[in-house]
């Protein structure tokens, strides 16, 4: 092996530039003959993303342990998270106010930090039906549901939900009646969003983890109610 | 001289017409999540730079960049200019840095 | 300290800053329209200043802005109860005298 990425000080991480599935603990020692990816080439952007992130390492502001750690931080926020304060909303009317009123401290007392973000909770009633987007960029709640899925930041969707969300809506198998309000949120500050659904008819006596599961991304999101659409949508995937 | 002063900016596009939306979703790959995480340090641990100037540095891409670039090969275009603005990282070091990794790549090819 | 209170009715400014180079966060689609102030959400540093890496200016107000559909699309076909609401700073808001104004 030679060139300038293998010299590096004693005892300080070198990170690797080709993908595994996992990444290596943190061991100073370990080395590693650099491959190309097995699936892709190192295009012109992995070669950049590597460039910056061994330059940062190499400069003291970061660690590879501090990015495999951020890592799995975000790997551990899923739409689960949401999935399960829904259904705690839906089987206790005093949570669900507390939920709405306080987010951050009803979603902590069931164990879920949110950090920085500055959440607000929209409920879909008989009256409304609530879908978030961030026509600008991607905001997404993602401290608790993870990174978005790719259509919630394409040119499509961005595009068309706040100008034709019936439409949009329906094409996600979503009809909404004529005479109930569709509330479009554009996400376009340092609010973020979560819908919360309607408890789906026939669920009575249904456990908190039979309802959490009828809960899906996209419910939370806004584009299916839950139940018969957001069952399509496991808050497990 | 032909002037739009009501211009917007490519990524402004609510309410413009967008097409069937497509439901492909792909998992995040191992660099992806680098670029994201490295956000995060360099935004709320380090705060070296901020969300807007990430943002900003999107905005200023070349406008087919939502065509030809994926979403996190924009998001580290960004964040490699705005740490070449804020004299984080200087241009030699990064062409240096980026010529050896490839020079690496070709060689175990 | 906030200049607008809820149930205010208010406009968006209609101002188009060359963006690129500027970084806004007020959408185009919604310059000019009127609206009602749905909540206060406090002060936050401002995101035009922010883009440039100037983060200890003075904080800024934001609010979130409730717009009926029918008055920011022309030819608007969903329900004419349908509404969007969106976060807008104070700046970039102004006093309407009455609802559709022009």
């Amino acid at each position: 092996m030679s060139g300038p990425s293998d010299t590096h000080d004693h005892g300080h991480h070198h990170d690797h530039h080709h993908d595994h599935d996992h990444l290596h603990p943190y061991d100073p020692d370990h080395h590693h003959p650099h491959r190309p990816d097995q699936d892709d080439t190192m295009t012109y952007y992995k070669v950049m993303e590597t460039a910056v992130r061994e330059l940062l390492i190499e400069k003291g502001l970061i660690t590879a342990e501090q990015v495999h750690r951020q890592i799995e931080h975000m790997d551990a926020r899923t739409p689960a998270n949401g999935a399960r304060i829904v259904a705690r909303a839906w089987v206790d009317p005093d949570y669900k106010k507390r939920l709405i009123e306080s987010p951050k401290q009803a979603i902590a007392e069931i164990g879920h930090d949110i950090g920085p973000m500055h959440l607000i909770v929209l409920e879909n009633t008989p009256e409304v039906h609530n879908v978030v987007v961030c026509t600008l960029c991607s905001c997404y709640p993602r401290w608790i549901l993870g990174l978005p899925p790719d259509w919630y930041k394409s040119r499509a969707y961005r595009s068309r939900v706040v100008r034709e969300p019936r439409t949009v809506l329906r094409e996600f198998g979503t009809e909404i009646a004529e005479n109930r309000e569709v509330r479009v949120h554009d996400s376009t500050a340092d609010m973020r969003y979560f819908v919360l659904p309607m408890r789906p008819e026939g669920t009575e006596g249904m456990s908190e983890d039979e309802l959490a599961a009828m809960v899906g991304r996209d419910a939370m999101i806004g584009v299916v109610e839950a139940g018969a659409g957001g069952a399509g949508q496991l808050a497990a995937e | 001289m032909d002037r739009n002063f009501t211009a917007r900016g490519n990524h402004d596009m609510g309410g413009l017409d967008g097409g069937e939306i497509n439901r492909d979703e792909h998992d995040y790959a191992l660099w992806e999540k680098r670029i994201d995480a490295m956000m995060m340090l360099l935004t709320n641990k380090l705060q070296i730079m901020t969300v807007d100037q990430l943002r900003k540095g999107i905005e200023a891409l070349p406008p087919d960049a939502y065509e030809n670039m994926t979403y996190y090969e924009r998001w580290i275009a960004s964040v490699t200019n705005t740490l070449l603005d804020e004299g984080v990282i200087t241009a030699d070091e990064l062409a240096t840095k980026m010529s050896a990794i490839e020079a690496e790549a070709s060689e175990v090819g | 300290m906030a200049r607008y209170s809820v149930g205010d009715k208010v406009k968006v400014r209609a101002a188009f800053p060359p963006t690129p180079p500027t970084h806004v966060r007020t959408p185009h689609y919604i310059r000019g329209c009127v609206g009602t102030i749905e909540r206060i959400c406090g002060e936050f540093g401002n995101p035009e200043e922010l883009a440039f890496g100037r983060r200890y200016g003075p904080k800024s107000m934001l609010y979130r802005v409730r717009f009926r559909q029918a008055d920011v699309w022309s030819g608007y076909d969903g329900a004419a109860e349908d509404h969007i609401e969106i976060e807008i700073y104070e700046f970039w808001l102004e006093p309407a005298e009455r609802e559709n104004a022009a």
